[in-house]
């Protein structure tokens, strides 16, 4: 009997682990998933949590609910991985060699590296939404916050669905008309980038946005510390941005097993070959999801697509077969602009988002880079689809693996 | 679109960038750094040399990880590069401009 063991029971790991499931023979491939949690997290609802929109039970449910019981779910922590001795290490002494490994264990918030951010201001006037307790905490701050200085700030790139924190901004401008304060409110979205957008047609059809939401700007800004006596974010160049209340991507960073493992690099993303997603140091050894280093978005949707190509390549590689270079860095997100609206983006490494209709030429139903309330209905309905359909690895219909041209216009 | 730069025919996006990396050489990395009113030392060409190794890399590029880099600090970072020193730096080393997806 062979080993395959997977780490990381979060979207990625769980989807292949339903992938292999149905695809590699059993049972001479025993399929083994590490994770030490007890909670899988629709991680997109965090987006919606601090606007009252989702509620905590609606993006929490089991991992063992999503886990095909052929395959063995070992909730343990990972003390490390031996790739040269095709071992992992559990935090309890236990050793378990595979002959096949995939890393799946996603990236998340370091505030740490960024001086101050966890001062005594953290949680009190300076949150994120991008772990669970973070969400919750801005979500009970919003409940009664008087207005202000609303600040929403990426702190450096990589990050987890770039888009989120220009939705956070978006939805912020419709949480706070809503409630009839938003005259009270000023909001300022501040970028490490040249922009808010960064892409040609993203800006010539999307620039209106900030302006008709009446949003400030600040680009380029690298930050160097939080000055929380003044409640400041302090640039390199210099810049001060004063806030009532700060919204910060921290850095994003990949798991501590990388570092302790030393498979990483600085940020503790996997190298891994792009369009294989194999590691580019070991040949048993693929990596899927955010704790890869490959330049594509992290967000489950690339995840999504990584995993049917990774599952043609795995049985590529247990028959001995070379493996297709066919992953393409395939992304479609719903970004929501507020007011019950939202836009759609389908893109990849060489492609970069225009307008169109999706999935069908002409007919759409969705439109993409296009303020609709279709796309927004789309937007909620996937929280459905991703329990029921993605997570259990089904193919969605009319949605292909790699980025179709079909109904862009790119010209 | 094409423009000359220190008399070679380059093609370059609408904010000045390189959009082919072997159309450059030192001579158009100088002619691009006097445009931004940069002298280039010594110095200048660790950066540089490190960028265009990162980029050849596909890693993406960040004030914060090049402040990380060994190479240079993001004190000296701004001081060799004043203002944007991400946008002018990578401008002059004929590699993209660091992009978000959208």
């Amino acid at each position: 009997m062979k080993n395959l063991v997977i780490l990381g029971a979060g979207t990625a790991g769980t989807m292949m682990a339903n992938h292999l499931h149905a695809q590699l023979k059993q049972p001479e491939w025993q399929i083994n998933i590490i994770d030490e949690r007890e909670e899988h997290h629709y991680q997109p609802g965090y987006l919606f949590l601090p606007f009252d929109i989702y509620s905590p039970e609606q993006i929490i449910k089991k991992i063992e609910d999503f886990i095909p019981k052929e395959v063995k779910l070992i909730k343990e922590k990972i003390d490390v991985i031996l790739p040269k001795e095709n071992k992992i290490k559990l935090a309890n002494g236990d050793e378990l060699p595979y002959d096949l490994l995939i890393i799946a264990t996603g990236a998340k918030i370091a505030p740490e590296e960024t001086e101050g951010m966890q001062g005594t201001e953290w949680q009190k006037s300076v949150f994120d939404f991008y772990s669970f307790e973070g969400a919750l905490a801005l979500r009970n701050k919003l409940r009664d916050w008087q207005g202000g200085k609303l600040v929403v700030h990426i702190t450096e790139m990589p990050i987890k669905c770039p888009v989120a924190p220009l939705e956070f901004a978006f939805l912020a401008d419709s949480f706070f008309s809503d409630k009839h304060m938003r005259d009270k409110v000023e909001i300022t979205y501040v970028t490490p980038l040249s922009g808010p957008f960064t892409k040609p047609k993203c800006t010539e059809a999307l620039a209106y946005l900030l302006h008709e939401k009446n949003i400030n700007i600040e680009c380029d800004f690298a930050i160097e510390r939080i000055d929380n006596e003044t409640k400041t974010m302090v640039g390199y160049d210099g810049r001060t941005i004063p806030f009532d209340l700060l919204v910060t991507v921290p850095t994003n960073k990949g798991d501590g097993l990388i570092e302790r493992s030393g498979m990483g690099d600085d940020l503790n993303y996997v190298p891994t070959h792009k369009a294989t997603l194999q590691s580019r140091d070991y040949a048993n050894i693929f990596v899927i999801g955010d704790a890869s280093n490959i330049p594509a978005s992290k967000a489950g949707s690339v995840a999504h697509f990584a995993a049917e190509i990774l599952t043609e390549n795995v049985l590529l590689y247990v028959n001995g077969e070379p493996l297709k270079e066919t992953f393409d860095g395939h992304a479609n997100c719903f970004i929501e602009t507020g007011h019950g609206k939202a836009l759609l983006i389908d893109f990849n490494y060489t492609h970069e988002p225009v307008k169109g209709t999706f999935p069908f030429a002409r007919i759409g139903p969705l439109s993409l880079l296009k303020e609709s309330k279709m796309n927004h209905v789309g937007k909620l309905a996937f929280r459905w689809i991703y329990w029921n359909v993605l997570l259990k690895g089904t193919h969605i219909p009319f949605v292909s693996a790699t980025m179709s041209e079909s109904g862009k216009i790119y010209n | 679109m094409e423009t000359i730069i220190a008399g070679k025919h380059i093609t370059v996006n609408e904010e000045g960038y390189l959009t082919d990396v072997h159309q450059w050489d030192e001579k158009v990395g100088e002619a691009i750094a006097a445009d931004a009113n940069i002298t280039l030392t010594p110095r200048h060409w660790e950066v540089i040399k490190y960028l265009q190794k990162e980029n050849a890399d596909q890693v993406a590029l960040t004030i914060r990880r090049i402040g990380k880099s060994n190479v240079v600090d993001i004190k000296e970072f701004y001081q060799l590069f004043p203002l944007a020193p991400l946008k002018t730096a990578t401008k002059i080393a004929g590699i993209p401009k660091p992009a978000g997806c959208i």
